[in-house]
């Protein structure tokens, strides 16, 4: 591992989460994803958030990384990062040791997770049903809609979360 | 769904039994039902939601349109019918529609069935704020088959997932509406005896008809050649491209008809509607440039057909309808047909 390794940029967290092989460029919508906003950290979120953005990585060529003190991911939350940066590894961590390590991976299939964008769409009516997709592609992220076979874009999903 | 269809068809024959002594064509039916059931192979059409043509294969379609052609005399009137006698079709009509919601009946009442419904969404309960889920779940209940038309995208798979009786799709919003094309299909090859091989152009608004959309990936499963003839502003969304092409179809973008009416063997003509254009003028500009008239046909080849889902407004003029080319009446005809096929092969009284 290089001297320019993150962990020794940033101090080692004791618990918490790190989400490491973030796609370069994408900390800022992990960050959206996990409600670290300005409000959100102002108003009752307290813990420390560290941030690294094009860090060198020898898997990757760069990367960022997240690291959140003191809080765990939801499963909500990791399959929307799976959805924005499907090679993401997330590491649990506990008392400064790695608890368990996750990694994501895009499934064929999305439920639940993203609204279809198009306003006609039967999913965003008044009925009883979850919108789902097929990943139509990876890179870019493309999804298309299970009932009225829209397209979504990764900016589309982006501004969802 | 196709889950239950087997018990479903059980009652339904015995409910039908009469219809076995009046057809003797149909009194194997039964018997060929259940071993049909049991092997599970080949084509199955029973119990089958008709949603999107996407859903079937070649051979599927092909075997519709054979289907379809049985029942010529009896579209006619030549001969008459009881084979889908004591079996219910309801017509869901929450976006209006003339020839698709009375062909279906037509369909239906030619074969001895009955048909019942609603026209429009201000004479249901949806008016009422009813889901549509729920308008299925109750009225799955009052029938063997459901024919939906919806304005909202994807409403015929939800109205599927809800129903355990078989859902035809009559068009979803701006989408798809399978039995149209069908019936499009089944004109081609009447006309010329086989699809492969045919140039077809694609004329007019090809972003919201949802004929095109739904007829050009049809066209996927036969190798043919496509053109797509429409104003920059109104192109085939890249969606439906993409899918034409990850599926292997070859297709030419224009914007010039005249580029293909010297070429094509077959020219289907869709309409431009005047809301689909900010600006008034532009519209009639397009509307002037796409409008087909019997002299810009004098270079056709002789035996192009000229198709059209109707209604039209002027995208085709009157002059062309006694020419040899005009064959937008004999297609709605071929409504009748390709629904019979349809609603026979689903209720399980007709084989695939």
């Amino acid at each position: 591992m290089s001297t320019q390794s993150p962990e020794l940029r940033v101090k080692k967290i004791k618990d918490g989460t790190v989400i490491d092989h973030i796609k370069p460029g994408y900390a800022l919508a992990v960050l959206k994803i996990l409600g670290v906003s300005k409000d959100s950290v102002t108003k009752d979120f307290d813990k420390i958030v560290t941030v690294a953005i094009n860090v060198p990585s020898s898997r990757m060529g760069k990367k960022d990384v997240v690291k959140v003190e003191g809080r765990a991911l939801a499963a909500s939350e990791l399959n929307r990062i799976s959805l924005i940066t499907p090679d993401a590894t997330i590491n649990f961590i506990q008392d400064y040791a790695v608890k368990r390590k996750v990694t994501v991976s895009l499934p064929k299939s999305i439920e639940g997770t993203v609204r279809c964008i198009n306003p006609n769409c039967i999913t965003n009516a008044r009925e009883p049903i979850v919108a789902s997709f097929k990943v139509a592609s990876r890179n870019p992220l493309r999804l298309r809609c299970n009932y009225c076979g829209r397209f979504v874009e990764e900016k589309e999903i982006l501004d969802q979360f | 769904m196709l889950g239950s269809g087997f018990l479903i068809l059980t009652e339904k024959d015995q409910a039908g039994s009469p219809v076995r002594d009046a057809d003797p064509a149909a009194s194997a039916n039964l018997f060929m039902l259940i071993t049909f059931t049991i092997d599970g192979a080949g084509m199955e059409f029973v119990g089958r939601d008709v949603i999107d043509l996407k859903d079937f294969t070649r051979d599927e379609v092909e075997c519709i349109l054979k289907v379809s052609e049985e029942f010529e005399p009896i579209a006619s009137g030549k001969e008459r019918s009881r084979l889908l006698e004591g079996y219910v079709l309801c017509n869901l009509f929450f976006e209006p529609s003339t020839r698709t919601r009375l062909s279906f009946s037509s369909a239906m009442m030619r074969l001895g069935g009955s048909v019942t419904g609603f026209a429009s969404s201000a004479t249901s309960s949806a008016k009422k704020g009813e889901t549509l889920s729920d308008t299925i779940r109750v009225v799955e209940s009052y029938c063997d088959v459901i024919v939906l038309r919806s304005n909202k995208e994807g409403a015929a798979r939800l109205a599927a997932d809800m129903s355990s009786k078989p859902v035809i799709n009559a068009g979803d919003g701006a989408r798809q509406h399978p039995t149209q094309t069908l019936l499009d299909l089944y004109t081609m090859k009447k006309e010329f005896g086989k699809i492969d091989g045919l140039n077809i152009a694609l004329v007019g608004d090809l972003k919201y008809g949802r004929t095109v959309h739904s007829l050009s990936y049809a066209l996927t499963m036969f190798p043919v050649e496509l053109s797509l003839v429409s104003p920059p502003q109104l192109r085939m969304p890249p969606e439906e491209i993409s899918d034409l092409e990850e599926h292997g179809l070859k297709v030419k973008e224009t914007w010039d008809i005249s580029d293909v009416i010297k070429t094509c063997d077959v020219l289907y003509v869709t309409r431009i509607q005047k809301e689909r254009f900010p600006d008034p003028t532009e519209y009639e500009r397009v509307r002037g440039a796409y409008s087909i008239t019997a002299a810009m046909l004098e270079g056709a080849k002789k035996e192009m057909i000229v198709m059209h889902p109707l209604p039209r407004v002027d995208e085709i003029a009157p002059d062309v309808d006694p020419t040899s080319h005009a064959r937008y009446f004999q297609q709605a005809f071929s409504g009748i047909v390709v629904r019979m096929a349809v609603l026979s092969l689903v209720l399980g009284k007709r084989r695939g």
